[in-house]
């Protein structure tokens, strides 16, 4: 394969309705940190990402000038759809994680669920986004696949 | 956060459905369902289908169909219990609505299908079943 240079992933844009509603949500609820809010006058440059993480989430407003305006009504319709992609996080107590968020009413689409390869729940983000949180058990790739196939 | 009327229905849709992805096995409660929606018993039916292009109760027959293609999948457990585990009440209506969707019975399904090891919210939503009706 050719070596292309690429060395990480470095920022996922996600499509978000209202930049200070993403933000609350993902700071307050995920505690996600602030990596850059810029003005920058033709759109609010909006970045988010686990603390001693290094990739981030842009909080990207939908709307802007690269999509007409029944382009962007369409994505607006996806995502208050939940039609579009999502966001993965792992947690170190998945349990704690998801008695926090119901505390705070966030919206869960599933409850926390044992699978071979650890524990995970669904929750939506305000917008329709559906983020999914796991924490990961000690088995080994080879041994999730066991798992599946002696199940 | 401003959405249009089709916006604000689409997002109320969506929590009544994700309801529905929770309780799958539960029989379909379209009161709950149009009151978590707000929307009346009556419109909620006609709504859904305008969003997602599909009545409740064929969502939720997909919806119960690919967790049992799921459990047939990934473990050896007895038919009959997978039937009644994902919300039909008869052996019987399990195994012509999963014929009927995804042209296999489950035990030709079973034989066809080795366990897989990806996400189970991945699993879920590649693998529902077009309703062909």
């Amino acid at each position: 394969m050719t070596n292309n240079h690429i060395t990480s992933l470095h920022i996922r844009a996600v499509p978000v309705l209202d930049q200070d509603e993403a933000l609350d949500f993902y700071t307050t609820h995920l505690g996600f940190e602030v990596r850059d809010d810029i003005d920058l006058g033709f759109m609010r440059w909006l970045t988010v990402g686990v603390p001693g993480q290094d990739t981030s989430i842009l909080l990207e407003l939908v709307g802007g000038p690269q999509h007409d305006e029944a382009t962007a009504a369409q994505v607006r319709e996806l995502v208050t759809k939940g039609a579009l992609g999502g966001v993965f996080l792992l947690s170190d107590d998945v349990h704690a994680t998801y008695a926090a968020l119901t505390a705070a009413g966030v919206e869960v689409t599933q409850e926390p669920v044992e699978q071979p390869y650890g524990t995970d729940f669904g929750i939506r983000d305000p917008f329709g986004n559906h983020v999914r949180i796991s924490q990961p058990n000690a088995a080994s790739p080879a041994e999730v696949k066991d798992a599946y196939e002696n199940a | 956060m401003e959405l249009s009327r089709r916006e604000d229905v689409n997002r109320r849709m969506l929590r009544a459905r994700d309801e529905m992805d929770r309780r799958y096995a539960e029989p379909l409660d379209i009161p709950t369902l149009a009151a978590i929606a707000h929307l009346s018993a009556s419109q909620f039916g006609r709504v859904f289908k305008q969003v997602y292009g599909e009545t409740p109760h064929r969502y939720l027959q997909r919806r119960r169909i690919e967790r049992a293609m799921t459990l047939l999948r990934q473990t050896d457990r007895p038919i009959t219990d997978i039937a009644w585990d994902t919300g039909f009440a008869s052996l019987g209506t399990f195994s012509s609505t999963f014929s009927r969707i995804v042209g296999h019975s489950p035990t030709e399904f079973r034989a066809r299908h080795a366990p897989v090891a990806v996400p189970s919210c991945f699993i879920a939503t590649w693998t529902r079943p077009r309703d062909p009706a």
